[in-house]
Order: C-alpha cells, then sequence, then structure tokens
C-alpha cells in the first residue's frame, strides 16, 4: 500500500499543522515582551525570569515531582504484580472482581475518582495533603501499568521461565533472572507513563490535595483561568522542551537497540 | 505463600481504594445535606439498621425535578457524540494516510501522533485560548486574510468545546485505527480494482469494513472520556455550556452540596456503564479473531 495520493499528502499535513500550531504559537509568544499576549513586541526573555523567580510556582513544581516519583514508583511496583497476577496467576477467588477494578480506572470520568477518593479520606479523617493526592495517583496509574506489562507478558515466551526452573531456579530467582529483565522494557514505559500521567493530574488532585499541597497543573489551572499569561506561556514552553527531548531520545535509543540486537543476530548467525 | 502475597497486595489495594470509595459515593447519595462539615448526615453512626432507615431517594429524585441535571446530561451527550464524529472524520484520513505512507516514514510519523499526548493536557487544551479569543490569532488571521469583516465569537461557545476535545483526543482515534489499517492486507484491495470496482468503491467495500474494529475501538477511546470531561468545557466553553463533568465539580466546590454531586456522579457512572461494556465487548471480540 505504498502509494500516497495527493489526498493523504493533504489530510496528513493539515492534520500536523492542526496537532503542532497551537503548541508552536505557545512556544514563540512565550519570547514575546509584551504582556499583551497578542501583540508581538520583540523578543525577551523576562517570563522565564519572572517564572524562575516566583515562589509559588517554583514549590507547586517540586510538590508535583515529589508526587509524580512517588506514585509512579509504587505504581510500578502494584501494576507489574496485578498483571504478573492477570496473566501467570491462574485462577482465583474474585478473578473477574480484580481484573474489573483493574481495567474500570482506565475509563472512569476523573471528577468520579477524584470525588469517590476525597469522601473516603475524609469518611476515614485522613487529613488531605501529599500523601492522598500519592494515594489517589498510584491507585490509577498502577492500572495502566498492569496494562502495559501485560500486554508484554501475554506474548512472552514462557518456555524460558520453565527451563529456569527445570534448571532448578526458584521462582523467585526465575521471575529476577528470566523474566523481569525480558518485560523491563514495558515495566520503564508503564513507569513514564504513570509518570506522565501523575505530572499532568489537575481533576484528582484537586479533589484529593488540602491547603497543604497544591500541584504545578493547581497552580496553572488558578491562573489560565483567568485568561493567557506569558508566565504560563513560558512555563508551557519548558515542559514541552522536556517532553520532546525526552520522546526523541527514548525512540532515538530503542532505534539504536534494535540495530544492534539484529547486528548481533547476524553476528551470531555467521559464527555458526 | 508467595502466590497469596503477590495476588493481595494490589487486591487489597484495588478494594480500599477503588472499590470501597465508590461504595462511599453511593451511600452519600442517599444521605441528606447539613449544615456541617463533612455537609452531610453521617448515616453510619447510630448502626447498620438505623442507617437503612434513614437513606431515601431523596437527591435522585431532587435531580429529576431540576431541569439543570438532566439537560447537562443530555448536552454532554450530545457533545461527547458530535465531537467523536468530528474526530473521526480528522483522524481517519490521517490514519490511512499514515498506513500508505512509506515503510521508513511511518515510526516518525508515528512519534508525531504520540508525541501531543505526552505533553500536558491543561497546556494543550489553555493553548486554544489564545487562538479563539476575539483578538486571538485564528480571528487575527481572519481579518488579515478578509474572509471575516468582524472578529468571530468562538471562545466560550460549544464550537470552541468541540474543537478542544477534537484537539486532545485525536491520537486516540488515530492509532487504533492505524493499527487496523496497518495489519490490512493491500491485496484485497487490488483484487478489488481488478473485480471492476473503482476506487473510492474498492475503499467503501474494503477498507471500511476492514478497519471497522479500530474505528469502533477509537470512537469509543474519544466518546468515554468526552462525556465526564471537565477541563474543557470549563475553559473553552461559556456559561451555557453545561457538561455533567463540570456541574459535578461546581456542585461540589461552589455549592458545597455533597450528596446531590454524589448523586449526580452515580447517575453519571450509570449512564457510562452502557459504553464502557460495549467497548469491552468489542475488544474481546478483537483479541478472539486474533487467536
Amino acid at each position: 500500500m505504498n502509494r500516497l495520493s495527493p489526498f493523504n499528502v493533504v489530510s496528513l499535513t493539515l492534520g500536523f499543522v492542526f496537532l503542532y500550531v497551537p503548541m508552536l504559537i505557545l512556544v514563540i509568544y512565550s519570547f514575546n515582551a509584551s504582556k499583551l499576549v497578542t501583540v508581538w513586541a520583540g523578543f525577551s526573555t523576562k517570563w522565564y525570569g519572572e517564572l524562575l523567580s516566583n515562589e509559588a510556582f517554583l514549590d507547586a513544581a517540586w510538590v508535583t515531582l515529589r508526587v509524580a516519583v512517588i506514585s509512579s514508583t509504587i505504581a510500578t511496583v502494584l501494576g507489574t504484580m496485578a498483571a504478573y497476577v492477570l496473566v501467570r496467576g491462574g485462577r482465583f477467588f474474585g478473578r473477574t472482581l480484580f481484573s474489573g477494578m483493574i481495567y474500570a480506572p482506565l475509563v472512569m470520568p476523573e471528577v468520579i475518582t477524584g470525588l469517590s477518593l476525597l469522601l473516603l479520606f475524609i469518611g476515614i479523617g485522613l487529613d488531605r495533603g501529599v500523601l492522598t493526592i500519592v494515594l489517589a495517583h498510584t491507585t490509577f496509574s498502577m492500572c495502566f501499568v498492569s496494562v502495559v506489562v501485560s500486554s508484554r507478558l501475554m506474548t512472552f515466551d514462557r518456555s524460558l521461565e520453565e527451563a529456569a526452573l527445570d534448571l532448578g531456579a526458584s521462582p523467585v530467582d526465575s521471575f529476577r533472572l528470566v523474566t523481569l529483565p525480558i518485560i523491563a522494557p514495558a515495566v520503564i514505559s508503564g513507569w513514564l507513563l504513570a509518570f506522565t500521567l501523575s505530572l499532568d493530574d489537575l481533576v484528582i488532585a484537586s479533589f484529593t490535595s488540602g491547603p497543604s499541597a497544591t500541584t504545578l497543573p493547581m497552580k496553572i489551572w488558578s491562573s489560565v483561568r483567568l485568561g493567557v499569561s506569558p508566565e504560563i506561556n513560558a512555563l508551557s514552553t519548558i515542559m514541552i522542551g522536556l517532553v520532546t527531548i525526552g520522546v526523541i531520545t527514548a525512540s532515538l535509543s530503542t532505534k539504536h537497540a534494535a540495530l544492534r540486537a539484529k547486528r548481533d543476530e547476524q553476528a551470531a548467525a555467521r559464527a555458526t | 505463600m508467595r502466590r497469596a502475597t503477590l495476588i493481595s497486595v494490589p487486591y487489597i489495594w484495588l478494594l480500599a481504594l477503588f472499590l470501597i470509595p465508590f461504595l462511599v459515593v453511593f451511600k452519600i447519595s442517599l444521605s441528606d445535606i447539613a449544615l456541617a462539615i463533612p455537609p452531610y448526615t453521617p448515616t453510619m453512626r447510630d448502626g447498620f439498621w438505623n442507617m437503612l432507615s434513614q437513606l431515601d431517594f431523596e437527591n435522585f429524585v431532587f435531580l429529576t425535578e431540576d431541569d439543570l441535571y438532566w439537560k447537562a446530561y443530555l448536552s454532554s451527550l450530545q457533545i461527547a457524540l458530535i465531537s467523536t464524529v468530528l474526530t473521526l472524520i480528522v483522524g481517519y484520513p490521517m490514519a490511512y494516510a499514515m498506513a500508505r505512507a512509506p515503510d521508513q516514514w511511518r515510526p516518525t510519523l508515528l512519534m508525531l501522533v504520540i508525541l501531543p499526548f505526552w505533553t500536558s493536557f491543561l497546556i494543550r487544551v489553555y493553548a486554544w485560548v489564545g487562538i479563539l479569543s476575539n483578538e486571538g490569532f485564528l480571528n487575527q488571521f481572519l481579518l488579515w486574510i478578509g474572509v471575516i469583516g468582524e472578529p468571530l465569537t468562538i471562545l466560550n461557545t460549544n464550537t470552541a468545546v468541540y474543537i478542544g476535545i477534537v484537539y486532545t483526543y485525536l491520537p486516540f482515534m488515530i492509532l487504533p485505527i492505524y493499527s487496523a489499517l496497518d495489519r490490512l492486507d493491500g491485496s484485497l484491495i487490488e483484487a478489488a480494482e481488478d473485480l471492476g470496482c473503482s476506487r473510492l468503491k474498492a475503499f467503501w467495500l474494503v477498507t471500511i469494513p476492514l478497519s471497522k474494529n479500530g474505528i469502533i475501538a477509537g470512537c469509543f477511546l474519544v466518546f468515554i472520556p468526552a462525556l465526564g470531561e471537565f477541563v474543557i468545557p470549563s475553559l473553552l466553553g461559556g456559561s451555557s455550556t453545561l457538561m455533567i463533568g463540570k456541574v459535578l465539580f461546581e456542585e461540589f466546590f461552589s455549592n458545597r452540596d455533597w450528596p446531590v454531586a454524589s448523586a449526580v456522579a452515580v447517575i453519571l457512572l450509570l449512564i457510562l456503564i452502557v459504553p464502557i461494556v460495549l467497548f469491552q465487548r468489542n475488544e474481546q471480540r478483537q483479541a478472539e479473531a486474533e487467536t
């Protein structure tokens, strides 16, 4: 099917213009000297300076980063366990309920998840703050991790694990030495997904945080409700830049790894 | 012993932080509002049977009596449906073109579709505020090329909400359709053309039916989250844009009527069960077809 018609070229071009122009405008106007966002008044980096000297933003960024690192790490452990149980666990009591609870949060509206967790935290008298946001983020992101990891577990050759067990490895050793290295890329992408979801979340954090903890999306939200602000444009540019570098690095390194694996395979084929 | 630990840790976590919170919402939706903190009558205090006798459907009756709520449900359904169709119209040609692109371009094209997904959702919605406002870039551009004589009001209308939903959920539509089209055997289309189908007819009779599962999956992946959307209608929509996610948020944070907010959540969940079940059935059928 490798024939691009003029229609295909036009739809791809327009589609990518639609996807990227809004972000491009944000980036360009973050360097605008004027406070009026639609009038260009020359190049300036003053909004970056103001952003970096704004303590409220820095505090919020620090809270967000802490929440994201802790919650995505716990979510990766729990999500990998859940994926292993679902794919390899066989039958156990309440398996249907378990898989339902793994898949339901993926499609649950955030307002419902947020509301229900808040009512629970108030019901048991837990003070709202960083801890409650971490609990909330861990819960929904572990489900995403589990879906990513279980799709890798399903396609993996089980005889490798059985061989390790036959050769005398304990189940723990076989998991550590055989299974984990093979599913590692999926576990890492699960962590990254959980990390991004946590960094990005506004609604669930608004419900589950208390006055002591404000995350970056909550801070952004309270400033953009009043309209466009040049400081937020600067912040957006930093975030878009970091993500772009991250995604390009990740895709180049997987490409590199794939090429190396191919070369190794060819070398091995020649050697035999 | 180890297996039991492996199962029980994530199981108990989800029971405690996913299932039980829902039961709490359900219970509070049946309680009465009180001017206190928490602002509802805690019905559990005097024993289980006493609690049961205090529960009632007053909040649900209230929802049916006040126009606002059922209008919000209907308008959420309508906005989600229209946006899903628009996303399909924008997304299908892109996925189709990607599937026909030369092999060496595909990883780059895929990365370009996925990249916006990794950037902040809030920022991507916010980007449109500066574009759609009366003095925004879109109006400036249209005035400059002379298509319109005076600025169009787009921000704070439902049109802006549609644009926001299409923009943020486009990758969810493109990816499943692309993966369905990518697996499609090109010789089937050639066969149809050899047998006398025009290009358009072959597309309609072969390509579309064979990418049906991708289309269905993509539509649900846009429709389900769009239905409960909060950020897009609050930032881009106007005061007349009614969406249930926004109503719930305001009921909770502005009116502080927790029992009614809970009842709104329970009904939203009931409305969502149908598309979610249909979606899972579609996924299962696809998984079975592959094996």
